[in-house]
């Protein structure tokens, strides 16, 4: 039994390891469904409590700027897809450009965050003592805003961190590292990718859309 | 394998002396010894904090400390006690150590998130320790809100953070054990032939992967109205604090679940070792422990019977509540049904198991009180909750840790413990547990709330029994740590397999090598194959020190 060299000492074979590191990815991204469970929990129990201050409040989001970031969110899904079937086909160019596609997608929807963001403080919707609301129950408006940066802020974080996986990706694939018989992380990655983008397929209409 | 050769081979204890060899190893048995020493030394702090609550308690007027330092003990005992040694200690230790033992591994799934786990936990735990020492933390081990989130004045954001962070460790070692159990079984090794220990910390692991991440966003929320000045539980905003204490519980119940049922998988491989019989009900005792597991995410509202939520959802949840007692009852009859007949072997383990079973079974009913709607009506927030919780989390939990900890010490470290001072830790632990928590459940039934530092005067009997328990309890505690830290150095050879026990980890070297096995173990028989009359081998222990057996215990070897 040859003992490849991708493949860890205390695992018996390549499909072994596979196996492990697939359902540990999965088994991850269910404890993040549960973090972010809770929120959504507490969005759904606010907004039957207050719909109508929840509606006005959410007038405030830009939908069209929410519409750009998803579209851009799908295409980075796209592109990860595009790389993780480049590296199992083994182009490797293609796989290097479709990571830094995905990293540059994610750093547009931070951008555009960013933007959104600092409109909101510029208009004082910000939780906490800074806090201004032309509207009735400002209290309620101000649980929608509190919740609104929570949400969007571990979603942004979540995006931080896989902007910066994949990017070191991208480096280790430019120096040739991933081959169709050896490509774990860029599948795993993936994953990790398209879960943070379904949680904002799920945030955006929480959030913007419904009224 | 001879006792001669033990001493100069090559195990994972000797491979390097290091101390980078230990603090960043990836070895699962060695990072269970890190886990070991940093829960011995939590339990210990969070023991000082209880010693002195309970000196406190001695006198019915708060004389000794002062109100605020009250509180800030209180929270300490139990932040410390429930977060950094009960939820990790079976897992995080013996779990460690065993589970890829006794399926036949090398190590478990992954190594280095093992190692990462143990590094949260410590950096948790320092920056809890730091949140204590600048300025402590008063808000109970529960941070409920509105106090916690807007107005406590104490160290409430850096415990959480702490408490956060090993809150990650949990998640790792859980998810750890789950993909290690289905990917890495020896050649054999079926789901129906696995050691129950392994099926109870399966079950446990659900729990940790699932329950842990919804308490780190409620932990993460408290901090975040703390210092950002979110208001989501904000009560002058509409914000609602029952959500927080929803949510809380959603985790804080089950993590009940993480210690018990870990301490259920340690009993059993001890009760059928020391009855010298297979397990009675093996399917019923495995998916009871994934009963439990799964009903213990859907009781989490009797924790709230007085709190101001529906009646309707409380008659739901106690009902639920009560349904737990089934899974819990049939692993209790399972055991009694195993010692029946068996050639029961009282060594220290069993003892210690048997202690486990009879205060187990308090804590059990007891909570059938607790989870009947109109009866917590009069027990909410007193004494008799206290003692409740207690029985099942140190009278249960504790009592199997050590018991576990007893039973594979010749295994972990190669040595064998003095027996008689063994039975005699377990004895008096058991003694001063039940003078300690016993009076406690009369205080409660008679009204006495709990998280008081003054009482009135007629609790004083009562108070005194339990400080004195307390006391006995302290050094029942101590004489372990004493006889076993001798063993290391003065106890003779273990051989492979001292009790003559069933599993893969006893048909391994002891201390076992690095990666566990020569060769990959074969499995062709059941789980707890003894056979009726086999004897099982005399131990050392029992017949003073210095005659090995292992020899004749290890006749077993593949």
């Amino acid at each position: 039994m040859s003992h490849e060299a991708h493949v860890a000492h205390h695992f018996d074979d390549a499909e072994q390891q596979y196996d492990a590191c697939s359902l540990g990815m999965w088994i991850f991204l269910t404890t993040e469904i549960l973090f972010f469970g809770a929120l959504f929990t507490a969005y759904a129990m606010y907004r039957s409590e207050y719909p109508q201050a929840f509606a006005h409040a959410s007038s405030h989001l830009s939908v069209w700027w929410g519409g750009f970031n998803t579209a851009v969110l799908l295409g980075s899904s796209l592109t990860m897809v595009l790389a993780h079937h480049a590296a199992r086909t083994g182009h490797q160019e293609n796989l290097v450009r479709n990571l830094w596609l995905t990293v540059l997608q994610g750093g547009g929807f931070l951008a555009v965050k960013a933007i959104e963001y600092s409109d909101k403080f510029a208009h004082h919707l910000y939780p906490g003592a800074g806090f201004e609301y032309h509207g009735a129950d400002p209290g309620q408006a101000e649980i929608f805003f509190s919740l609104y940066f929570a949400m969007t802020g571990f979603h942004a974080l979540h995006m931080v961190i896989g902007i910066a996986i994949v990017a070191t990706l991208a480096v280790l694939a430019a120096r040739g590292k991933f081959t169709p018989r050896s490509h774990l992380p860029v599948e795993m990655t993936g994953l990790y990718w398209h879960f943070v983008d379904i949680v904002w397929v799920f945030l955006y209409p929480l959030l913007y859309l419904i009224r | 394998m001879t006792p001669a050769a033990a001493t100069d081979r090559r195990h994972y204890l000797n491979a390097s002396y290091t101390a980078a060899s230990w603090l960043f190893t990836v070895d699962h048995k060695r990072i269970g010894i890190l886990y070991l020493l940093s829960v011995t030394f939590f339990f210990l702090l969070g023991g000082a904090a209880a010693v002195a609550f309970r000196l406190e308690l001695l006198t019915p007027a708060g004389d000794l400390v002062t109100a605020e330092t009250y509180n800030n003990l209180f929270t300490v005992h139990g932040v410390v006690m429930v977060f950094f040694f009960l939820i990790p200690a079976i897992p995080a230790v013996l779990g460690n150590f065993l589970v890829p033992l006794m399926i036949g591994a090398k190590d478990l799934a992954f190594p280095k998130l093992n190692l990462t786990s143990w590094w949260l936990f410590m950096i948790g735990g320092a920056i809890t320790l730091g949140a204590v020492i600048t300025g402590g933390v008063d808000t109970g081990w529960t941070f409920y809100t509105p106090y916690s989130s807007t107005y406590a004045n104490t160290s409430v954001s850096t415990a959480i953070i702490g408490v956060f962070l090993t809150g990650f460790a949990s998640i790792l070692t859980g998810l750890n054990f789950i993909v290690t159990i289905h990917t890495m079984r020896a050649p054999g090794m079926t789901w129906f032939r696995l050691p129950l220990f392994i099926w109870a910390h399966y079950a446990a692991s659900l729990i940790m992967v699932l329950g842990t991440p919804v308490v780190a966003t409620v932990l993460v929320l408290v901090v975040l109205e703390r210092s950002l000045g979110l208001g989501i539980f904000n009560p002058n905003l509409g914000g609602d604090p029952l959500l927080f204490q929803h949510l809380f519980w959603f985790y804080s119940h089950p993590a009940v679940y993480i210690m018990i049922l870990p301490a259920m998988g340690v009993v059993t491989e001890i009760i059928a070792a020391f009855s010298g019989r297979r397990i009675f009900g093996y399917k019923f005792i495995a998916f009871s422990s994934l009963a439990i597991a799964g009903l213990g995410f859907l009781v989490w509202g009797h924790h709230m019977f007085v709190s101001g939520q529906s009646m309707y959802a409380g008659i739901i949840f106690s009902f639920l509540s009560f349904l737990v007692a089934i899974p819990s009852a049939v692993k209790v009859f399972n055991w009694t049904a195993t010692l029946y007949k068996g050639q029961v072997r009282m060594l220290t383990p069993m003892v210690y198991a048997m202690g486990f079973m009879g205060l187990f079974t308090i804590g059990g009913l007891t909570g059938l009180f607790l989870a009947a709607m109109a009866l917590d009506v009069h027990f909410h927030d007193t004494y008799f909750v206290v003692a409740h919780f207690h029985y099942i989390m140190v009278g249960g939990a504790v009592m199997a840790y050590l018991g576990g900890i007893h039973y594979w010490w010749p295994k972990i470290t190669g040595k064998l413990y003095h027996e008689w001072w063994g039975r005699i830790s377990a004895v008096v632990i058991f003694l001063g547990f039940n003078l300690t928590f016993f009076p406690q459940f009369l205080l409660g039934y008679l009204g006495m709330p709990r998280r008081y530092y003054a009482y009135p005067e007629e609790f004083q009997v009562l108070n005194v029994m339990s400080s004195a328990g307390a006391s006995i309890l302290g050094i029942g505690y101590l004489i372990p740590l004493v006889y076993l830290v001798w063993s290391l150095k003065y106890g003779p050879d273990a051989g492979p397999n001292p009790w003559g026990a069933k599993g893969l980890e006893w048909e391994t070297y002891s201390p076992p090598p690095t990666l566990n096995f020569d060769t990959t173990p074969v499995v062709e028989c059941e789980a707890y194959d003894y056979a009726a009359g086999e004897m099982a081998p005399e131990l050392p222990g029992t017949q003073g020190h210095g005659s090995s057996t292992s020899e004749e215990a290890g006749s077993s070897e593949p």
